[in-house]
């Protein structure tokens, strides 16, 4: 009695399987406007190769996307890439990058619900992409950290000059980065770590 | 060159209200019949990122989504994984794993952070596995 289904799905690789002793598991949301690097960065720092996961929008889409009462009625898929880095043998870390547009996110039930944080992936060619992103985190009360990716054409700034341009506080961090590589993508993860370390250790002090 | 500039907003407590649930809706479009009995009910714990393990290996009676789910999470994998590998949307997995769970079928594992502010052990776990990329 040992015949398969004829179906039978890939599933992950021997070795990207997680160990039995996986426990637990957190995220962290990459959030940028398209083509602006995200699922570069996902790539760059993920053990395994990035997945994707897909959500339709039927209800959620009405009053946004002009399809209602449309006689050809066809759902919107919205595809979200995510990669997954081990922490330890009980805790595992995930990477969703998402599309900037808030319509997107409301897709994903409680996306931002439980994230530890937020990397703002932003691009100095069209810095305005971010406004409504920043903005959405900062009334969400998501914390979150900029980081721009530096493409070879994009004008530059100094950080005191994206700052002013963003609005940002003067402890939300701002770092340049170049996704590609993977020491600089963790660079920014690790910043956003920092950041939220600082957050914590200043609301429950010791 | 001066960059543009963005106006700075500050958290509220009127977020857009979240959508109704499936199962009231006067009109949903029903783009998958793969749920069980009742695919309007949802579990409300189940994240992206809730790890699942198979309990048991897949009954007779076991749809053909439950039969592949159940292979595919011999070993702890997520709901985002398991979404990405049955190409199922994740609101759909939901349904699928509600079901499941209730049969004891799968265990979740999830003690996900939701506090406002994360638990700092937990953010230097992760500080000190980013740094051993």
């Amino acid at each position: 009695m040992d015949f398969k289904s004829s179906d039978v799905v890939p599933g992950p690789r021997t070795e990207d399987q997680l160990p039995h002793t996986a426990e637990a598991a957190v995220k962290i949301v990459i959030v940028g406007g398209f083509g602006v690097g995200k699922t570069t960065m996902v790539g760059s720092v993920s053990e395994i190769k990035p997945l994707t996961t897909e959500e339709t929008m039927t209800q959620a889409g009405i009053g946004v996307d002009d399809n209602y009462g449309s006689d050809t009625k066809t759902a919107t898929t919205v595809a979200m890439d995510f990669g997954r880095i081990s922490i330890t043998e009980q805790l595992v870390l995930y990477l969703f990058g998402t599309p900037g547009q808030e319509r997107f996110w409301f897709l994903w039930n409680g996306l931002f619900e439980g994230a530890l944080g937020a990397v703002v992936l932003a691009d100095t060619r069209r810095l305005e992409v971010s406004f409504d992103v920043i903005g959405r985190l900062e009334e969400r009360g998501v914390p979150f950290v900029v980081a721009v990716n530096t493409f070879p054409d994009a004008p530059r700034y100094a950080v005191s000059e994206l700052r002013t341009a963003l609005d940002l506080a003067e402890e939300i961090p701002i770092v340049e980065c170049d996704v590609r590589r993977r020491a600089s993508s963790r660079d920014v993860l690790m910043t956003l770590m920092h950041f939220l370390h600082a957050l914590a250790t200043a609301k429950t002090p010791v | 060159m001066t960059p543009p500039k963005r106006q700075r907003r500050e958290p509220h407590e009127h977020l857009p209200p979240p959508p109704a649930p499936a199962g009231k809706q006067k009109n949903p479009e029903r783009l998958f019949v793969v749920a069980g009995p009742d695919g309007g009910e949802r579990d409300g714990d189940l994240d992206l990122v809730t790890l699942i393990v198979a309990r048991a290996d897949p009954p007779p009676s076991a749809t053909p989504e439950q039969s592949a789910l159940l292979r595919l999470c011999t070993a702890p994998l997520s709901v985002a994984e398991l979404s990405a590998y049955l190409n199922l949307p994740f609101s759909m997995m939901t349904v699928v794993l509600t079901d499941m769970l209730t049969a004891g079928l799968v265990t979740a594992r999830a003690p996900i952070v939701r506090q406002a502010v994360a638990d700092r052990s937990i953010l230097e776990a992760v500080m000190h596995g980013l740094q051993k990329l």
